[in-house]
């Protein structure tokens, strides 16, 4: 670098904005610069990361930087850094799914200009001029890689809900002619919605003749969940079935007397052990009754 | 039916704009009901009024927000909930009160059992402005 008299202020601002210096520190110390960067950037992950995994990824982004730069120079939104961008849109994906936060995420990137500054000693003109083109990449590209994040994170969280929702309504064989629901969380619209048709659905397939719908794990019972649970009762009874609620808690029955809700003749068990009791003897008698006829 | 004035604690507030927010809401209050050491059967009754409640508050009033509080008089804790919508307003509140009437889809329990759920109920509407309801569950 050129020391002497120093850059005046008419030279820098004419260097401001390009980014041939940086292109050529970035290709002529190539190694240099991409194994201070890796190390800046695995500091700060503080090993969760595999250093081989981190050395990819990192030299990867790396050689697709230069190229950019070379065809594209700073215009960080532009044709030429799609393969960048690509790039930085899988590891936010990756880092996301990871655990990572947003600033371990973002500091792939800006771990950069750490270690261009290790690079720069003599402080030229040109230096500061790289310095700068450099920042106004990362800053770009940072919010980016920040962006990417939230929207994966989103997705991420948005399928989690949906297999949840499944997860969470199972329909299981109790005995034969018994089918169970247990029930855990909240019981919402959309929730019923896949209860009663799994419910509906498994009664045809099994020719059952008995359900419960058990509510254990149903923290508060309110008039909604009850409307929804009461529609669900009636539909599987048009279908000839009979339905049991059980894992009513003290406390749920206190709540629900006090809301003034009617179960009417449903019948109604504290817990899935009664309720099953109740569904065989009424199997029983009703397997009485059919040989009582034939006689 | 006036609520008294007690000493307030930290107000916590939950905007209820969407049905995830009545959940929201319902884990307010029983933050603040398991903070406040409420037996299990009134943690739960002041969990099913707020559910009902904030529905209301989303579904009637069109959204609008939750205050809860620990409170504390000369003898006793509690929690204090209140919703306040600026939705249509309710014209007749004594209709509203009664059990089985809705203007909606629902049972028509929500807002008359939120009041034999709770402890203290004062129910304050304009039409045309919005309405208030606030409930105290207190400790015995």
């Amino acid at each position: 670098m050129e020391g002497g008299s120093g850059p005046g202020k008419n030279e820098v601002a004419v260097k401001l904005g390009s980014s041939d210096h940086l292109l050529g520190l970035m290709t002529t110390r190539r190694d240099e610069l991409a194994a201070a960067w890796i190390e800046v950037v695995s500091q700060t992950l503080a090993g969760r990361i595999s250093r081989a995994e981190l050395d990819q990824e990192l030299h990867e982004l790396y050689a697709a930087l230069v190229e950019a730069l070379r065809a594209g120079g700073l215009d960080a939104s532009g044709e030429h850094y799609t393969e960048v961008r690509a790039l930085l849109a899988e590891l936010s994906r990756n880092r996301a799914r990871q655990g990572f936060r947003p600033a371990e995420t973002a500091v792939s990137l800006f771990a950069l200009k750490r270690g261009l500054e290790r690079l720069l000693d003599d402080g030229s003109a040109d230096d500061v001029a790289a310095y700068l083109a450099l920042s106004r990449l990362t800053d770009e590209l940072g919010m980016f890689t920040v962006d990417s994040f939230a929207a994966s994170r989103e997705q991420i969280i948005s399928s989690q809900a949906e297999e949840l929702l499944e997860l969470s309504t199972p329909v299981v064989k109790l005995w034969d002619g018994v089918i169970g629901v247990p029930l855990v969380g909240t019981l919402d619209s959309a929730r019923t919605q896949v209860v009663m048709e799994k419910l509906l659905q498994e009664l045809v397939d099994t020719g059952s003749a008995h359900a419960i719908i058990d509510i254990t794990g149903v923290p508060a019972v309110d008039t909604e969940v009850a409307q929804h649970l009461l529609k669900t009762v009636v539909a599987a009874r048009l279908m000839g079935a009979e339905c049991i609620v059980s894992g009513i808690r003290p406390q749920i029955a206190q709540t629900i007397v006090a809301l003034g809700i009617e179960f009417g003749d449903i019948v109604t068990k504290a817990t899935l052990a009664d309720a099953l009791r109740h569904a065989l003897r009424r199997s029983a008698q009703r397997a009485a009754l059919s040989v009582g006829d034939a006689a | 039916m006036t609520v008294a004035e007690p000493d307030v604690g930290e107000v916590r507030v939950q905007t209820i704009a969407t049905s995830d927010d009545v959940v929201r809401a319902r884990q307010l209050a029983r933050n603040l009901a398991v903070e406040c050491r409420l037996s299990l059967v009134d943690q739960t009754k002041l969990v099913t009024a707020a559910s009902e409640l904030a529905r209301n508050t989303l579904v009637y009033g069109g959204g609008g927000s939750l205050s809860g509080a620990l409170v504390q008089d000369a003898r006793r804790r509690g929690v204090r909930l209140t919703f306040t919508d600026q939705g249509p307003g309710i014209p007749d509140v004594d209709l509203a009160l009664s059990d089985g009437w809705s203007s909606g889809s629902g049972m028509g329990l929500g807002l008359s059992g939120a009041r034999r759920l709770a402890d203290d109920f004062d129910l304050r509407t304009t039409v045309g402005a919005g309405t208030t309801v606030t409930v105290i569950k207190w400790t015995h």
